[in-house]
């Protein structure tokens, strides 16, 4: 090839879809798409419009929050929460460590993997609200069936990122204290657990605060806690009150979202 | 004494890995094991610890059936045989004394190695170890905060501390540079040398196989194509082990490093090759 010939070859990047045709149908029936999507949304702008002063009326009705009249309910359901929170995370964490790792392709035998992926995957499909509705007719109102379902629901999640992290190990560190000879259980204590613990103890920690929040939602369907506290200053009007169990639940995420964070720093 | 019959190896993909080796390596021999990537020099050595299962043939440890044997006798089978990894395979996340003493875990129960309450006399002998490789100011350092070399040599206590009667070495030179490679070979050399211990070192390196193994083996496509002295190894040989090549510059010449190394051994420059440049003895060294 000549020089001149060098000089004024083009280079574009090869598009993701090689077949035009292809690439162009699918803009266009997505476009399409989503114009009939906004077309079928009804907006009723007038009612919007009659709503705003009634939206506005509503918030004002949250200030100033009221810490003081419902304060003894209010600091029973946050340490109802917590202690759920507590139990359900150390249980769930405490299950999820031998199903996650049974549920590693590389290190547990097939059926044992199939089972285990079976326990994720119907942890892992309800959603906790539904879970908490389920486990409130199952086992009655209050905080049991709150802690139930944030424990059944940990498994799912933690079981899951425990079995991924084991399959994402590095194969040769574990071998190589296979071959020392050792035992099942030691191969695991010194090959695997060393490889996964740093990022467990900090998704360990994560989960207790989705654990947290969620047990302000699970508490709404019956099960206790917070949530429960809120429903009712809810049914009673008390927007007050509501208000600064509101304010609580946000500032108890943040302080627990800033320190796992930090431990999480601390643990990497 | 190591006997290897006729060792099959076919991957569950159809690969013919190994088409029968045959393979006896005495006591006390330092034995390389050289050959072309794909050859099965790694299939060859894990087989032997049954890290790989041989889908035929025997591999005999003194006396010792190693193909047959269940699962706890296997274990104890794995504890007479040390193994020294590519790339260190060191658990990277537990301090140097830790992952020394995994080479004891064959010998402890499990909550004994749990607690890390390893008896006396295995702390004791991991310190001599450490010692001997310069290493026992680094006890609670974590495995990843060592250097290549260092590593290197946590993995020979790891496998020494078992106290094997066989060293199976994978690469051991494999991500090091020239000169820390010729230290560790140096030292898995003496090692062996102190405690009569046989071994079989798989290494990419033809010159220091050459220059710190007694035997050389060489590997083609799962068969054995070369076995004898180092010295043998002709252009013509290592034609055969890897394919047509200018080995010139590859096979051995008289070199301060190597007469080092190898005090006893006269290095031999082979007659039927062109003696090399300075250039090129430049730059491998």
């Amino acid at each position: 090839m000549t020089l001149a010939a060098t000089l004024t070859r083009r280079w574009q990047k090869p598009p993701l879809i090689k077949r035009a045709w292809l690439r162009w149908a699918l803009a266009l029936g997505a476009a399409i798409y989503l114009a009939l999507a906004f077309g079928t949304t009804e907006v009723n702008w007038t009612r919007v419009w009659e709503g705003l002063p009634r939206g506005a009326r509503f918030f004002a009705a949250f200030f100033p929050p009221d810490f003081v009249s419902r304060w003894s309910e209010i600091f029973d359901g946050i340490l109802e929460s917590l202690w759920m929170t507590v139990v359900a995370t150390v249980i769930g964490i405490a299950l999820s460590i031998p199903v996650g790792i049974g549920a590693a392709k590389n290190i547990a035998p097939a059926p044992v993997y199939y089972f285990c992926r079976g326990i994720l995957a119907v942890s892992r499909s309800f959603q906790e609200v539904i879970l908490a509705i389920f486990f409130v007719k199952l086992f009655g109102f209050g905080p049991f069936a709150g802690c139930v379902t944030l424990a059944f629901a940990t498994i799912g999640f933690y079981g899951k990122l425990l079995a991924e992290d084991i399959e994402d190990m590095d194969p040769a560190q574990a071998e190589a204290v296979r071959a020392t000879g050792a035992g099942w259980l030691q191969w695991i204590n010194y090959g695997v657990q060393p490889q996964v613990l740093p990022r467990m103890i900090g998704l360990g920690l994560y989960r207790f605060d989705i654990n947290f929040r969620e047990s302000a939602v699970v508490g709404i369907v019956g099960g206790g806690g917070i949530g429960a506290t809120l429903n009712t200053a809810f049914d009673r009007y008390e927007f007050d009150s509501a208000a600064a169990i509101l304010l609580i639940i946000i500032a108890i995420v943040m302080v627990v979202e800033y320190s796992s964070g930090y431990l999480r720093r601390w643990v990497q | 004494m190591l006997r290897i019959k006729g060792l099959v190896k076919r991957y569950r993909t159809g690969d013919l890995a190994l088409k029968g080796i045959d393979l006896d390596v005495p006591d006390g021999q330092v034995m390389a094991l050289i050959g072309p990537s794909g050859a099965g020099k790694s299939t060859v050595i894990r087989c032997i610890n049954r890290l790989v299962e041989p889908t035929a043939g025997s591999v005999t440890l003194n006396d010792l059936e190693v193909t047959t044997l269940g699962r706890s006798e296997l274990r104890r089978a794995r504890r007479r045989m040390g193994m020294i990894f590519q790339e260190y395979a060191l658990v990277e996340r537990l301090s140097v004394m830790e992952n020394v003493l995994s080479g004891r875990l064959g010998y402890v129960g499990f909550w004994q190695s749990y607690f890390r309450k390893f008896p006396q006399s295995d702390i004791d002998e991991a310190f001599r170890l450490l010692a001997r490789v310069g290493l026992d100011h680094m006890v609670d350092k974590r495995a990843d905060e060592l250097s290549g070399g260092q590593r290197q040599r946590v993995g020979i206590c790891r496998a020494l501390i078992q106290n094997p009667e066989l060293l199976l070495v994978d690469e051991p030179t494999a991500s090091l540079d020239p000169k820390t490679s010729r230290q560790i070979m140096r030292l898995i050399k003496e090692l062996c040398a102190e405690r009569k211990l046989s071994a079989i070192i798989n290494i990419h390196d033809v010159m220091l196989a050459q220059m710190f193994a007694e035997r050389i083996v060489g590997l083609r496509v799962g068969e054995i194509v070369y076995d004898g002295p180092p010295d043998n190894l002709t252009a013509d040989v290592l034609t055969k082990i890897y394919g047509e090549e200018d080995w010139s510059a590859t096979i051995r010449k008289v070199d301060d490093e190597a007469a080092e190394a190898e005090e006893a051994a006269a290095a031999v420059i082979p007659v039927e090759l062109p003696l090399p440049s300075r250039d090129r003895l430049a730059g491998l060294t």
